[in-house]
């Protein structure tokens, strides 16, 4: 299988992200501050599995706002139903991408059960995503993430990629209440 | 109507002292003990945004969100869901000291006995825990009790803690 450097797809997708808010979990977190350095980043998601439902608050609370989250495969596993009540809501401005390294890499880099068969995209065109696509090659990415984010959401993204550089993972600044109350003035503000 | 002297509990009381505490959204999974008094009602109140979700640990991260937004929201559940989502609630609202609001009916708590008195386990220990995790409670047990909505909702988002109502039987619609 081909497999995109985690942190090169996540350079492309900065390059068109604007002033999204972002909500991003473990890897592609401590990766995309460093990309992307902003208020409008949420790292702290703190319980596994729960990015996509802080992306549909926020869709909800913000409908004017484009909101991207970055979750894991092992994250969004244990989380599925979350595809059904964000295809339910149905929210134009989520576009909720999978980081799926068919690993759980934070813990050991065990395998995430069914890593070989299970199809994210399907699942979420079950569930009532408005589209859903795949990538494995960041020149395909480049070409077109444009055309992504021009859709109407949400949008369900499997990102198929593999640790590229290391960065720092400032656990301390994920779990830091400045973090939370930046995020909330930055909300504020605009 | 029920009244404040009524030993019954009242599911338009609630509904009211939640509006009036500014709650615009109400995240559910569907909870037997409230779903005749307060969930039909709310899900066809104009006023109120009704989101259903699959798991109640999707209504802790939404209701968080939403707070970020400046929106106030409740989390409307079943003891069961409570203990289920233990993890998300420990974390997100109570390590994160966010305003998360819930309100979680006993289902299978026996009349005119106290939630700690009750035989079922999963009844008996739902304060206890939330005694362990710091998280302010409040039963409501009767129509009188639901004095206690407004001014706790109204503390847990100016002092950022979460907060859950207890519903000690069936509201009446």
């Amino acid at each position: 299988m081909k497999r995109m450097k985690r942190d090169a797809a996540l350079k492309i997708i900065a390059g068109h992200a604007e002033d999204s808010l972002v909500v991003a979990a473990y890897q592609a977190a401590f990766e995309w501050i460093v990309i992307r350095p902003s208020d409008y980043n949420l790292i702290a998601t703190r319980a596994m599995g729960q990015v996509s439902s802080h992306c549909l608050g926020l869709a909800v609370g913000r409908p004017e706002r484009r909101v991207i989250g970055f979750d894991g495969d092992g994250s969004l596993l244990m989380n599925l139903g979350s595809l059904v009540t964000i295809g339910d809501v149905a929210p134009t401005n989520l576009f909720h991408f999978v980081c799926n390294n068919g690993v759980y890499e934070a813990n050991g880099s065990h395998p995430t059960p069914g890593s070989d068969k299970v199809d994210f995209p399907a699942l979420a065109k079950a569930a009532g995503y408005a589209s859903t696509d795949t990538f494995d090659e960041l020149d395909d990415l480049g070409a077109r993430i444009g055309d992504v984010f021009a859709r109407q959401g949400p949008v369900l993204i499997d990102l198929k990629i593999e640790q590229g550089e290391t960065y720092p993972q400032d656990y301390a600044y994920m779990h830091s209440a400045e973090h939370r109350a930046a995020f909330k003035a930055a909300l504020r503000e605009s | 109507m029920a009244t404040a002297t009524d030993s019954s509990l009242s599911g338009g009381a609630i509904i009211e002292a939640v509006k009036a505490a500014g709650i615009e959204y109400i995240i559910s999974v569907p909870d037997i003990v409230t779903s005749d008094g307060l969930l039909w009602p709310i899900s066809r109140d104009p006023d109120l945004r009704h989101i259903r979700v699959c798991k109640e640990d999707e209504g802790v991260s939404i209701c968080t969100a939403l707070s970020y937004c400046d929106k106030r929201a409740l989390l409307l559940i079943q003891n069961t869901g409570f203990l289920d989502s233990i993890n998300a609630i420990r974390a997100i609202a109570v390590e994160y000291d966010n305003p998360l609001c819930m309100m979680v009916g006993l289902q299978g708590k026996e009349p005119d006995v106290l939630p700690v008195q009750s035989n079922k386990v999963s009844v008996r220990i739902v304060e206890p825990m939330l005694d362990v995790m710091g998280i302010e409670h409040h039963l409501l047990q009767t129509t009188s009790n639901t004095e206690s909505i407004g001014p706790a909702i109204e503390a847990a988002y100016r002092e950022d803690h979460p907060v859950c109502f207890v519903i000690g039987q069936s509201p009446s619609e």
